[in-house]
């Protein structure tokens, strides 16, 4: 019994401990309260409209826990909240296992579809089998090419060789002579065209980079490897927010002078931006890509509203430096730019 | 049989010799606690999730089945020889990978591509057993090895040949709408669609239960999973047996790589890692031993089926997705405890 009392008491003294620490050891920037102000400041989202709660599903490529793809669906959710929307978010970056979500969408007979077409070929029969059935489907963020022909509404996304011509230009405007871009999912045909565009337009000399985007150190590694091997590279380009920060490093530990500019925007990348350890960035603003979605499949569930003619409705490229880095900061910082 | 007082054996009659009811023999099966898992699953998300039980709703969760069960049928009676195989689920894409490019490379009938597949598939399957008995090295080294290499040389090959991640389209050649139907083609039968992998799946399920309680080599499995080297004394071709089943793997690998090939008519070369986690959990739930020794291809159909429900009833329920793997290990650990459960009180009243 006394062990036991001595078990609770120490317990109480370490809890005790915990909580004082915690109380004491306030911090007066960032942390949940910092977020949940940010989130009062945001505008809560509320419906707006009386047209019946529609069933919308998004179905993605999306990997677990990918950032981009979370400011995609904050975008949706917004917009599902003020449209009436029941919003469903479904993923899997396998094609296969992808069309199942699809499938089951259908089977739960949804009021419209949102898929990104990554992998089109994996996705081609079952988008046709939820247009056949009287689905509306509209595509978001890959598949510019397919879209039309798989029998969707509107494609929303960014083309990515008008992208990479757009970071071409602005590689010239730096005066940059000799650049490196890095791809982090072999073969993912976007990122190719990425490069590919931002090399029709450069001026200087571009080189491709290939690295395993899922294993940090080995992308740190890899661009630190190339930064050594050639001191005259003035600008490394990656293609996902979080690549830039693992350039940064490699950039401090190769003693390189190189500019690291990058796709994509995170609050971190915002913060590099404002602080000068990156150059710019391309937003493609995956928040418009969700929001834009939702928001017109609604309208053409109550309006029979199309956009974009039958051709892409483009959300980037946004070609952000540090001049728009601290306006931004908020956005980021909440998640949803 | 052994358990005390558990069974009333007549004066003067042999125990062994005793008539064991249906009943009791049923509850011997080492399914049946699977089975139970699953009318459980069944029943929660029949109740949770409204759409669930739609008719077209149970020809997606039986294809969502079908394809995980082709593979935990092999699986099983590979885990019942007391062996693992980590590259069966990198090997179906590697399959589908083999057929398209031949095919497409020597502008050939597709079934030409198809049947080399099945040769090179074979002989992935081949290399497994050959280099596993030959060295002695624990199958999950061996296979590792093997996973890591088909996955390096998906990704070589691909992008060596076709300049890309994917295939070139083979939708267009001779052959393809045969094969199709052999190989991705469905009924459709009121509104419920069912696709001709389950009927491969059926066959394959069939084909696995026949060896393993009525053929020799049957026999040989359990006797090789339960203790090789007492195997090999009573002279078991304990080699021969393990060549046999990693096969058996390599065409159930081939039957699902031509299957994904011509639903898809392409196929992207860096699908199929972690699938075969999924083969292996599918016969563990069925009631597969790690262990070896123990175990039956129908139960890992019914592990199949609580795996297909499981993730395609999260679906239906509408759960946040964030927590979808969450919810998916949670209820297969239910399933599994449950299964264990009912297979306990079933061995205490035998």
């Amino acid at each position: 019994m006394a062990r036991v009392r001595t078990g609770v008491r120490a317990m109480g003294a370490v809890l005790a401990a915990v909580l004082g620490v915690s109380l004491m050891g306030c911090s007066s920037t960032g942390g949940k309260r910092a977020e949940e102000r940010a989130a009062e400041e945001a505008a809560v989202g509320r419906s707006a409209v009386n047209t019946p709660r529609w069933t919308f599903a998004m179905v993605t490529h999306s990997g677990d826990g990918d950032t981009f793809w979370d400011i995609v669906k904050k975008g949706a959710e917004q917009a599902a909240a003020k449209d009436n929307i029941n919003f469903l978010y479904m993923h899997n970056d396998e094609g296969q296992q992808q069309a199942e979500l699809v499938q089951t969408a259908i089977d739960k007979k949804v009021d419209g579809l949102i898929v990104s077409l990554a992998k089109p070929d994996s996705m081609k029969t079952v988008v046709a089998k939820a247009v056949k059935a009287g689905i509306p489907v509209i595509t978001v963020n890959s598949g510019s090419a397919e879209s039309e022909r798989f029998g969707a509404l509107t494609h929303i996304g960014q083309d990515e060789s008008i992208a990479g011509e757009a970071v071409g230009d602005e590689l010239n405007a730096r005066g940059r002579k000799k650049v490196l871009c890095v791809l982090h999912e072999q073969g993912n045909v976007g990122h190719e065209q990425r490069c590919a565009g931002a090399k029709k337009t450069f001026d200087g000399t571009l080189r491709n980079l290939y690295v395993d985007g899922t294993n940090m150190p080995d992308v740190q590694a890899s661009i630190e490897a190339k930064l050594d091997s050639d001191k005259s590279i003035d600008a490394v380009v990656t293609l996902g927010a979080p690549f830039a920060a693992a350039a940064v490093k490699a950039k401090r530990t190769a003693g390189s002078k190189a500019e690291i500019d990058t796709f994509d925007l995170n609050a971190s990348v915002a913060a590099g931006l404002a602080d000068k350890t990156l150059g710019f960035s391309v937003d493609q603003q995956p928040y418009l890509q969700g929001y834009e979605a939702v928001d017109l499949l609604w309208l053409h569930r109550f309006n029979q509203n199309v956009l974009g003619g039958g051709r892409p409705v483009l959300t980037g490229p946004q070609v952000v430096t540090a001049d728009d880095a601290e306006e931004l900061a908020q956005y980021t910082n909440r998640g949803t730019r | 049989m052994t358990a005390p007082g558990s069974t009333a054996v007549p004066d003067g009659a042999d125990e062994r010799l005793l008539r064991t009811s249906p009943l009791r023999k049923l509850l011997g099966r080492p399914e049946l606690g699977s089975v139970v898992g699953a009318v459980a699953v069944f029943v929660f998300f029949a109740l949770v999730a409204d759409s669930f039980l739609e008719t077209s709703s149970i020809g997606t969760v039986l294809y969502a089945a079908s394809t995980i069960g082709i593979m935990a049928a092999p699986v099983a009676l590979l885990m019942i020889g007391g062996e693992f195989d980590l590259s069966a689920g990198v090997m179906v894409t590697s399959s589908a990978l083999v057929s398209s490019m031949f095919s497409y490379q020597m502008t050939a009938n597709v079934w030409v591509g198809v049947f080399v597949s099945l040769l090179v598939t074979l002989g992935f399957g081949a290399f497994n057993g050959f280099v596993l008995t030959r060295t002695r090295l624990p199958s999950f080294i061996i296979t590792l090895g093997t996973f890591l290499m088909l996955t390096g040389l998906n990704l070589g090959f691909t992008k060596l040949i076709s300049g890309t991640v994917s295939t070139k389209t083979i939708g267009d050649m001779e052959g393809f709408s045969s094969a199709r139907k052999v190989f991705a083609s469905y009924l459709t039968l009121g509104n419920v669609e069912l696709k001709v992998t389950i009927l491969w799946w059926a066959a394959l399920v069939a084909l696995a239960t026949w060896i393993l309680i009525r053929t020799r080599f049957g026999n040989w499995i359990f006797a090789v999973g339960g203790d090789a080297g007492a195997a090999r004394a009573v002279g078991v071709p304990v080699i021969r047996t393990k060549i046999g089943l990693y096969l058996g793997v390599a065409f159930a690998a081939w039957v699902s790589g031509q299957h994904l090939l011509f639903s898809y008519d392409v196929v992207q070369s860096g699908e199929g890692v972690g699938n075969e986690l999924t083969y292996i959990i599918a016969a563990v739930i069925g009631g597969c031993l790690i262990t070896g020794g123990y175990g039956s291809a129908i139960g890992a159909a019914v592990g199949a089926v609580i795996f297909g429900m499981t993730s395609k009833g999260i679906v239906y329920a509408e759960w946040d997705p964030d927590w979808f793997k969450f919810f998916l290990g949670a209820m297969l650990l239910l399933a599994t405890l449950l299964n264990a459960w009912v297979r306990k009180r079933a061995e205490a009243t035998t």
